[in-house]
């Protein structure tokens, strides 16, 4: 789950981590008030989960509240990548000398997790690691000991911090490493931490993601969750214990597995690509495929309008084939498509599985013994279609 | 020889009480395995199929004397679980479990390295000999015994790609489920290794996907060090970059970890990448 840039500084700021003393607004109104009350230049920013705002508009400085009242009239409701921006931040003007770069994240090859600091931040991390990787500095750190003392100052010192802020950094950097670990993040990152021409270290911008799989045990954090940051189908496919992604293509995939819910697709567009025909959705249904959730899956992905056929694919192990078989008819007689669909039964009982697809004759649904048959099936049933 | 597990393992299933340890704990025994017993903190001294639960690992490795675990529990559990086991001396622990908060995971991982247990896992289909034994929800149905070595990201593709060489006549060696998540607990490489060096290899097929890079540099060493042919398919070549694809580990994060890239290597490395994964008995025959 990604937090907005005020909810990941607001959360540095409980872990004593120093940020400009921005404020929240939904409305220009509200933005003019705080900017009065600031007093002096504010920086009005959207807050939405897309990189790249600054550049789209996303982000202006006002020099009075006047101003900013203005600014904001333009950013609020304002459309970046399709996503609508509902709040601003208005964070008084830093006072900026020098910017720089401080993240922890996981490091899923080392298994550890990766504290990357650079003297020259601002910019884009990864950019910046294409560019001039040996600006970087890199410290792992091992899981079970957690920051040690040594490193903070490996760190400052390797990186080129001014000796006058090791004491200051080395707060901030206790302060991230302790908001990554409490917090389950996967990403804390503080780009651009700023030197001030006051000589202080402050926290500008923040990103903070955190492990999906751990918000059973981040209650506060979960209720950040922002409703309007998911998709309707995607958020109803959550509720189900369904994994659904919606994509641009034609083809909706309901397959069993995530490796083969990706292959799937993936045989869509191998045999589409060329007609400019693919994937839908990736949809995995997870284990049992029973009628309930096979008739939830197939609504989601019917609620996606570009969806032209259908493909089933589904390997029995445990689950039968032809158990399948019965929940899929269940499903349809429930959810009554009118898009064609393509049924692919492989593993145990499958022939029976497909007999029973073949002996209900419904003129909408195909059955194929192969993948490769099945996806190019798909791909026929839409281009008849278009 | 087989690599992981044969029919002599003597396994523990952590969760053997509950519904999905149980029922796969039946499986593994109707296949042969050898289960000799469970645990469940708080329900020591019931029987389960007429093998014994113990409250703790600790109390049924020294009744047992068993070699490998399996860990069912569900995931705000598993971490204790997997780390019992390791403390407890097993050889090898294979963990199912999904959605297990990757910051725990890290702590496993470090964990069984300073014990010298091998974790096979999380969020994995498990280990299967075929013909021996399997350790795992791998169906029995999925493959017949052989010469092929198979190593898998993935759960049903596996059994896909495993059934499909099973109708064209090729049978298995072990089949290696090392799962779906971004931190686990034995990569390619090793299970790889491990293939290299087992006489009753002769071929391996390895199925990747997007995300992280385990399959670049299991590549290197398919390059380096790897005499025995190797098969792959990467899943996710029509995955967009930044979303996660079902597997927590599954994601193209700054334009690293694409199928492309993946299948790039391997191939340079000498592998056989098949577009279709139907193909890949194709590529071993």
């Amino acid at each position: 789950m990604k937090l907005h840039e005020y909810q990941s500084k607001f959360l540095f700021r409980d872990f004593g981590i120093p940020i400009p003393e921005g404020v929240v607004a939904t409305t220009a109104d509200q933005v003019r008030q705080i900017a009065a009350e600031l007093g002096g230049v504010v920086v009005i920013k959207a807050q939405v989960h897309v990189g790249g705002r600054g550049k789209a508009g996303g982000v202006k400085v006002a020099q009075n509240p006047v101003e900013a009242r203005a600014y904001a009239e333009q950013i609020l409701g304002m459309d970046i990548k399709g996503l609508r921006v509902e709040k601003v931040l208005v964070d008084p003007g830093a006072d900026i000398e020098r910017e720089l770069y401080l993240a922890i994240t996981n490091d899923r090859g080392a298994g550890r997790p990766l504290i990357m600091t650079s003297m020259d931040g601002g910019m884009d991390i990864e950019e910046l690691n294409r560019e001039r990787p040996e600006a970087i500095t890199r410290e792992h750190i091992d899981p079970i000991l957690g920051l040690q003392g040594f490193q903070v100052t490996y760190i400052a010192s390797a990186m080129g911090m001014p000796r006058a802020l090791w004491r200051q950094f080395g707060s901030i950097l206790r302060g991230l490493y302790r908001c990554y670990v409490e917090s389950d993040a996967e990403l804390a990152e503080i780009n651009p931490l700023v030197i001030t021409g006051g000589g202080d270290l402050l926290a500008v911008d923040g990103k903070v993601i955190i492990d999906d799989n751990a918000l059973f045990r981040q209650p506060a954090l979960t209720a950040e969750r922002n409703a309007s940051d998911e998709l309707e189908s995607e958020r109803q496919a959550r509720e189900a214990g369904i994994t659904y992604i919606k994509l641009d293509g034609q083809i909706g995939c309901m397959v069993n597995g995530a490796g083969l819910a990706m292959t799937t697709m993936d045989m869509t567009k191998l045999y589409g690509d060329a007609d400019g025909i693919g994937p839908a959705n990736f949809l995995d249904i997870g284990g049992g495929a029973t009628p309930e959730q096979v008739a939830t899956a197939l609504r989601i992905i019917l609620s996606d309008s570009n969806v032209k056929c259908v493909l089933f694919n589904i390997f029995g192990g445990i689950t039968r084939c032809d158990e399948v078989a019965k929940g899929i008819l269940t499903a349809y007689n429930e959810v009554k498509p009118d898009v064609p669909m393509v049924i692919r039964l492989q593993g145990t009982n499958a022939p029976a599985g497909n007999r029973i697809i073949s002996a209900a004759q419904i003129p909408n649904i195909m059955s194929a013994e192969t993948l490769t048959n099945a996806a190019k099936m798909a791909v026929a049933a839409v281009k008849e279609g278009l | 020889m087989s690599i992981l597990i044969d029919r002599s393992s003597k396994v523990l299933v952590q969760g053997i009480t509950g519904r999905q340890g149980g029922f796969h704990a039946k499986l593994m025994m109707e296949y042969g395995t050898e289960v000799v017993g469970g645990v469940t903190p708080g329900k020591g001294g019931e029987w389960f199929e007429g093998k014994p639960v113990f409250d703790t690992m600790r109390k049924a490795v020294e009744t047992t004397n068993a070699d490998v675990s399996l860990v069912t529990v569900p995931a705000r559990f598993a971490a204790d679980a997997m780390m019992e086991a390791a403390d407890a001396g097993l050889r090898l622990v294979i963990c199912l479990t999904e959605h297990i908060p990757v910051s725990d995971m890290m702590r496993v991982v470090s964990y069984c390295a300073q014990k010298r247990t091998r974790l096979i896992g999380p969020n994995c289909p498990g280990v299967m000999t075929p013909g021996q034994a399997k350790v795992g929800i791998i169906p029995a149905m999925v493959a017949a015994p052989g010469s092929v070595g198979v190593v898998s990201k993935s759960g049903t593709l596996t059994y896909e790609v495993g059934f499909a060489m099973k109708n064209a006549g090729i049978g298995n060696s072990t089949i290696v489920g090392i799962g779906g998540d971004p931190v686990i607990g034995t990569t390619f490489v090793e299970v790889l290794e491990m293939f290299e060096n087992d006489p009753e290899t002769e071929k391996v097929a390895l199925l990747g996907e997007i995300g992280g890079n385990a399959e670049i540099v299991a590549a290197e060493y398919i390059k380096n060090a790897m005499t025995k042919p190797v098969a792959a398919f990467i899943a996710g070549r029509s995955a967009p970059a930044g979303k996660r694809m079902g597997h927590a580990g599954a994601i193209v994060d700054g334009g690293e970890g694409s199928a492309e890239e993946k299948i790039q290597a391997l191939e340079a490395a000498g592998a056989r990448v098949a577009a279709n994964p139907e193909e890949i008995p194709g590529l071993l025959s």
